[in-house]
């Protein structure tokens, strides 16, 4: 991943097209992603050496080495069903949704295309009678012991197992057994829910919380058919990533409690924006409906958080439908804040950056702007500052020391993401810039990045 | 307070120093709180998780595929009557209705004065003595119902206690390397060579 | 079912410490100090020709003794049957560490010899074990026992105990610069841990579940993302053997694809089940289950009605395939395998859907949970099956069987032929869409029991036509 991103130019990111919102609003996020990565893919000016051929259903397509044959086949328009792969975690072949034939030595192999790396000239096929037959099979596999829950699952509409019944399923089940029961849902945490019995312990939540977020609350228990997923007693599922689990979820099992009830996702309507609660400015989409902000999700910005969210940035909506929010101007007066109009308070302002030119030059004033804003909020106040000719400006708030201050360059988030070494001199970034934190264990799990870090307070590093 | 006690603790440290990874005492080690407690608390599994570098919920998870663990009070012999296919062809079945009927509880149940359990099991290794059971793991072998009642009159009189220990004790010799002959283990990350005996030239 | 058997019309074996083993007049490599009520000591161990094995391979090159054991063409014993010289050759070249596990994790229903060996002559496996290391170069040795048999344990490790001290084990082995150690570990109870990379997985303090092979091949990514070379305990046992008699000694006995002897345990509804050490490839079924040195005939003069030729997971063999030996291609084009040497019995008083209960509710049971056509699948074949013996049961359920079978194992299903049914064998494997065998192993029962005998289950379920309502709390178990 980290040498697909620094060949290849990062996608216009910061516009915000509508064949962006539309890509986003048709597909689940995941299948977004896939449909961003192709682009970028496609975009390629020469043939890239580490490419390979394969055949996929009578056509050739070209295949990152490496990548496996399901994230080839969906790149290509192919699309197979899945449950457990996920293209930003490892992949378990659990599911045994995503079958595929692969023509072997033998004849054609069904193997399962998340756990087959591609292969040059390799035969493969998404459509035989024989993949049909395996792929419906599972999928009246999984709909035997899951709750038709459907009509008050927050999943409706959005849920990956209803539209893979849907388009690959067998249309009936046979099954007239009783169901595995369990209590539901139960809190696994403030934020959480955990329906067990929508579950299908395809460990994408599980998998999540040990490989990317290293908070290894939630694990598998039990055995075979009574498997579940939990936490353990007295000891819930708090973790600054938690929501992410929610997003990842391709049933109703885990719900957010901010958002239980809340809205159908024909319902929202929905803009790409980015996030603002801190500076390492995650790819969001804002959720709304009625006029109200109901939810954010996460988007797979390659360069950026990769889908991921910290809790605080995605449930800070609450933040803004808060009672306690300022909605309007305050003006400070003899009697204390008074609320004032927008005219009288950018009256107000003026006129107090007016005499403070009068008295003591544009160097008496000093601007912060602040780090969490986006780069449309920096360039304005920015603006700002050069028609007043105010130089003394600063974006920090605490969240790092300025860039030249150890005479070394900027860095991007990648750049620090496939560095040797990372030396991090007092943020607690679980704390601070949560999502890079996500990036950075990331580089070290994978044991190409060292991180060195000098502190004088426990972190969650 | 059902932590391992400070005994237990010697030869946890011990059992862990065998292994290149410390997780891998993870059973041993969730063995060795039963053995101490009569089944699995949830202090004892915090207990271990410190002692490995784990979450609880990664000891509680794992403990919690193994049938062996329980995770409530059991009575102080549990009897495992085998149900799977070489025992059920010799009788196994009815053994078990008649051990049922004989304890007066269900399978799965605990008898009011909370000496023994009843279970179904699965296969004991022990099929061409079928029908067989197991009290605490022990076997006994073509039992019939008249063997049944005498082995539970034997357990409530006290008689096997040298057979039989209590819920929880597995072999009772532990494994013991001595110090001086001991090779050690090493994480594989450390490894960079062959074994001394292997040439070094590829075979 | 089947009425109880009083035991005092059973007979009895010979060594009450040894229960159900029989001696005969036939070689036994590996049951040779069963006759002796203290042959899991260290000195009946060394007063019988014990670490001799070990002597002569420490005289040789590790890679001659490799040779020597791909020479005996040593079939695993643990029930996929792959030649273990052939295995050993797979680790690659110059990674390290590399390590042994040695499974002892038998519970395959029907299995009864390694508890035995474990119990009875566990310095025999230890030596195999240290050979092996020896050979392959394993660094370190894991003995992973069944957490059931805790006197196995206390055997074995009394024994590792006592080699430890004697020198047998541990740093400089014999004076020579042979190091390794070997570890004691229990299990916990699960069946699906017997498979080789779930065994990996527990071993590395995980839950059981298997892993998929591609990638994950032990020889080539195994524990703690070694090479490793996991073999059964009585595939180690014939080591000594091999080591100190030589590889003709072992390929002198049997037949040139199946060398060599193997133990089998006949249980169900024989005169005399027991455990026999059998010479391999030469010994066919109808010796098993009828000769006097075996199990002696069916038992109150009954008929055979059906029996497992290799443990829970092998397809039904039935009176037409009493003359199939001890070969695995045998087996295999017969439509069913050889497996773990575990031959299960059913006479003619057999209630058959009622006997494919037991081995469908064990697979169904033992699932790992990992994967869905077993989880799921394995499970609703349970529901589905207790039902119909229940009496709850319909024609439709009996499709339904096949239908949910067919989407565990995709394809024709092995099974064995039918003088009576007029019905041709289906060669051996199946496909599967599963991780590991044991979500097929909880089809393979009853697709064998519906197949040849369709009349025992069409008498037990209604027709569809008169059925008025299914009871569907019906065949809820636990």
């Amino acid at each position: 991943m980290s040498d697909e991103t620094t060949d290849t130019p990062a996608p216009d990111a910061d516009v915000i097209t509508d064949e962006v919102v539309a890509d986003v609003e048709a597909a689940h996020g995941e299948l977004a992603d896939e449909a961003e990565a192709a682009e970028a893919v496609e975009a390629e000016p020469e043939p890239d050496p580490n490419l390979v051929t394969l055949n996929l259903n009578g056509r050739d397509v070209a295949a990152r080495k490496g990548d496996m044959v399901i994230a080839a086949a969906l790149q290509a328009d192919e699309y197979v069903p899945h449950f457990c792969y996920h293209p930003r975690m490892s992949p378990v072949g659990m599911c045994r949704q995503c079958m595929v034939e692969v023509e072997g030595p033998r004849g054609p192999m069904m193997v399962v295309s998340c756990m087959t790396p591609v292969a040059d000239g390799q035969v493969v096929r998404t459509d035989t009678p024989q993949v049909k037959r395996a792929q419906e099979g599972m999928l009246e596999l999984l709909l035997a012991n899951h709750p038709l829950d459907c009509p008050v699952c927050d999943k409706g509409g959005e849920c990956p197992l209803q539209d893979q019944a849907f388009s690959h399923g067998p249309g009936e089940s046979r099954y007239v057994e009783e169901k595995r029961h369990y209590e539901k849902p139960i809190p696994i945490s403030d934020l959480v829910y955990l329906d067990r019995e929508r579950c299908i312990l395809c460990d994408r939540c599980t998998r999540f919380a040990d490989e990317v977020a290293g908070d290894k609350l939630i694990h598998f228990i039990s055995r075979g058919n009574d498997t579940q997923v939990m936490t353990f007693p007295d000891e819930p599922f708090v973790s600054y990533f938690s929501g992410n689990t929610v997003q990842i979820c391709p049933v109703g099992a885990l719900t957010a409690k901010p958002y239980r009830f809340k809205a159908r996702p024909w319902d929202l309507a929905q803009r790409e924006s980015t996030c603002t609660t801190c500076s390492v400015g995650c790819r969001t989409v804002i959720q709304s409906s009625r006029d109200e902000l109901l939810r954010y999700q996460g988007v797979d910005s390659d360069p950026v958080n990769w889908g991921w969210l910290c809790d605080r940035g995605r449930f800070n909506f609450e933040a803004v439908n808060s009672d306690l929010r300022l909605a309007a101007p305050m003006v400070k007066s003899d009697t204390g804040l008074v609320t004032a109009s927008w005219n009288a308070a950018l009256r107000a302002a003026a006129t107090l950056v007016t005499e403070a030119l009068a008295d003591g030059g544009p160097d008496s004033i000093g601007l912060l702007g602040g780090a969490r804003g986006s780069n449309e909020d920096a360039f304005a106040w920015a603006q700002l500052a050069d028609s007043i000719g105010i130089s003394y400006r600063d974006a920090q708030l605490g969240d790092g020391l300025p860039a030249g201050i150890l005479g070394l360059d900027r860095a991007t988030i990648d750049d620090a993401a496939t560095a040797a070494t990372v030396i991090l001199l007092g943020p607690d970034l679980k704390e601070e810039l949560p999502v890079l934190y996500l990036r950075l264990r990331d580089a070290a799990e994978k044991k190409h990045t060292r991180i060195i870090e000098f502190s004088t307070l426990e972190t969650g590093m | 307070m059902s932590r391992l006690n400070d005994h237990n603790v010697v030869v946890a440290k011990e059992i862990i120093a065998r292994y290149p990874k410390k997780k891998s005492a993870l059973i041993p080690l969730v063995h060795l709180s039963q053995q101490q407690n009569g089944y699995v608390t949830e202090d004892a599994m915090r207990h271990v998780a410190e002692l490995l570098d784990v979450t609880p919920a990664e000891v509680y998870g794992t403990a919690s595929f193994y049938e062996m663990f329980r995770f409530e009070p059991t009575g102080k012999y549990l009897i495992n009557i085998c149900g799977t296919m070489s025992c059920a062809l010799m009788g196994g079945d009815d053994l078990m209705h008649h051990a049922e009927h004989t304890l007066g509880i269900r399978a799965g149940s605990t008898t009011s004065d909370g000496l023994i359990t009843l279970q179904h099991a699965e296969c004991q290794a022990a099929c061409t003595e079928a029908p067989t059971l197991q009290v605490n793991y022990r076997h006994r072998y073509r039992v019939t119902p008249q063997a049944f009642d005498e082995l539970v009159a034997d357990l409530r009189a006290g008689v096997l206690d040298a057979e039989v220990p209590p819920h929880g004790s597995l072999g009772r010799t532990r494994q013991q390397i001595p110090a001086d002959r001991a090779v050690g283990a090493h994480h594989p990350d450390d490894v960079t060579e062959g074994p001394v005996w292997i040439p070094v030239s590829p075979a | 079912m089947s009425t109880f058997n009083e035991s005092t019309d059973r007979v009895v074996s010979p060594y009450p410490w040894a229960p159900g083993y029989y001696p005969s007049d036939r070689p036994a490599i590996v049951t040779s100090r069963f006759q002796y009520e203290d042959g899991h000591t260290l000195e009946r161990y060394l007063a019988t020709g014990g670490y001799e094995g070990l002597r002569a391979a420490l005289a040789k090159s590790p890679s001659e003794v490799a040779d020597e054991v791909k020479n005996s063409t040593l079939l695993g014993r643990g029930g996929a049957g792959f030649p273990a010289g052939t295995k050993w050759g797979f680790t690659p070249q110059g990674v390290w560490p590399r390590y042994l596990v040695v499974n002892g994790d038998e519970s395959e229903p029907g299995t009864y010899k390694d508890r035995l060996l474990m119990e009875c002559d566990p310095h025999q496996l230890i030596e195999g074990s240290l050979i092996a290391s020896y050979a392959a170069g394993l660094s370190q040795c894991f003995l992973y026992i069944r957490g059931e048999m805790p006197l196995a344990h206390e055997r074995v490790a009394t024994a590792l105990n006592d080699a430890y001290a004697a020198g047998y084990i541990g740093t400089n082995i014999l004076g020579t610069d042979f190091s390794v150690d070997i570890v004691l570990h229990y299990g916990a109870g699960a069946y699906v841990v017997g498979e080789e990379t779930a065994l990996i997985e527990s071993l590395e303090g995980e839950r059981g579940m298997p892993r998929l092979k591609p990638p994950y091949f032990p020889a080539a990514v195994g524990l703690y993302g070694q090479p490793t070379i996991v073999n059964n305990v009585e595939t180690l046992a014939n080591l000594p053997f091999i080591a100190k008699e030589g590889s003709a000694a072992y390929t002198a006995i049997g037949t040139p694809t199946s060398p060599g002897t193997r133990m089998i345990a006949v249980s169900g509804h024989v005169v005399r089940p027991g455990v026999y050490e059998i010479v391999n490839g030469s010994t066919t079924f109808r010796d098993l289950l009828y000769g006097d040195d075996f199990a002696q005939g069916i038992r109150d003069g009954n008929d055979l009605k059906a029996f497992v030729p290799g443990g829970g997971s092998a397809p039904w063999f039935t009176a037409d395939q009493l003359d199939i030996p001890f070969e695995g291609p045998q087996a295999g084009a017969a439509g069913s395998m050889l497996g773990s040497g575990a031959v299960m019995v059913m006479d003619s008083t057999t209630d058959i859907p009622a006997a494919a209960l037991t081995l469908v509710r064990f697979y169904a049971h033992e699932s790992c949970g990992k994967c869905v056509p077993c989880r799921e699948g394995g499970t609703w074949l349970y529901r589905l099956v207790q039902r119909i013996v229940d009496g709850y049961g319909t024609d439709a359920d009996l499709e339904t069987i096949r239908q949910v079978g067919e989407s565990i194992c995709p394809g024709d299903m092995p099974h064995a032929s039918s003088e009576r049914l007029g019905l041709d064998a289906v060669p051996f494997p199946y496909k599967m869409t599963t991780i590991c065998f044991v979500g097929p192993s909880a089809y393979v029962p009853i697709h064998s029991a519906l197949t040849l005998f369709p009349e025992e289950f069409e008498a037990l379920v209604t027709k569809r036509a008169e059925r008025r309502h299914i009871p569907v709390m019906a065949g809820v178990a636990e």
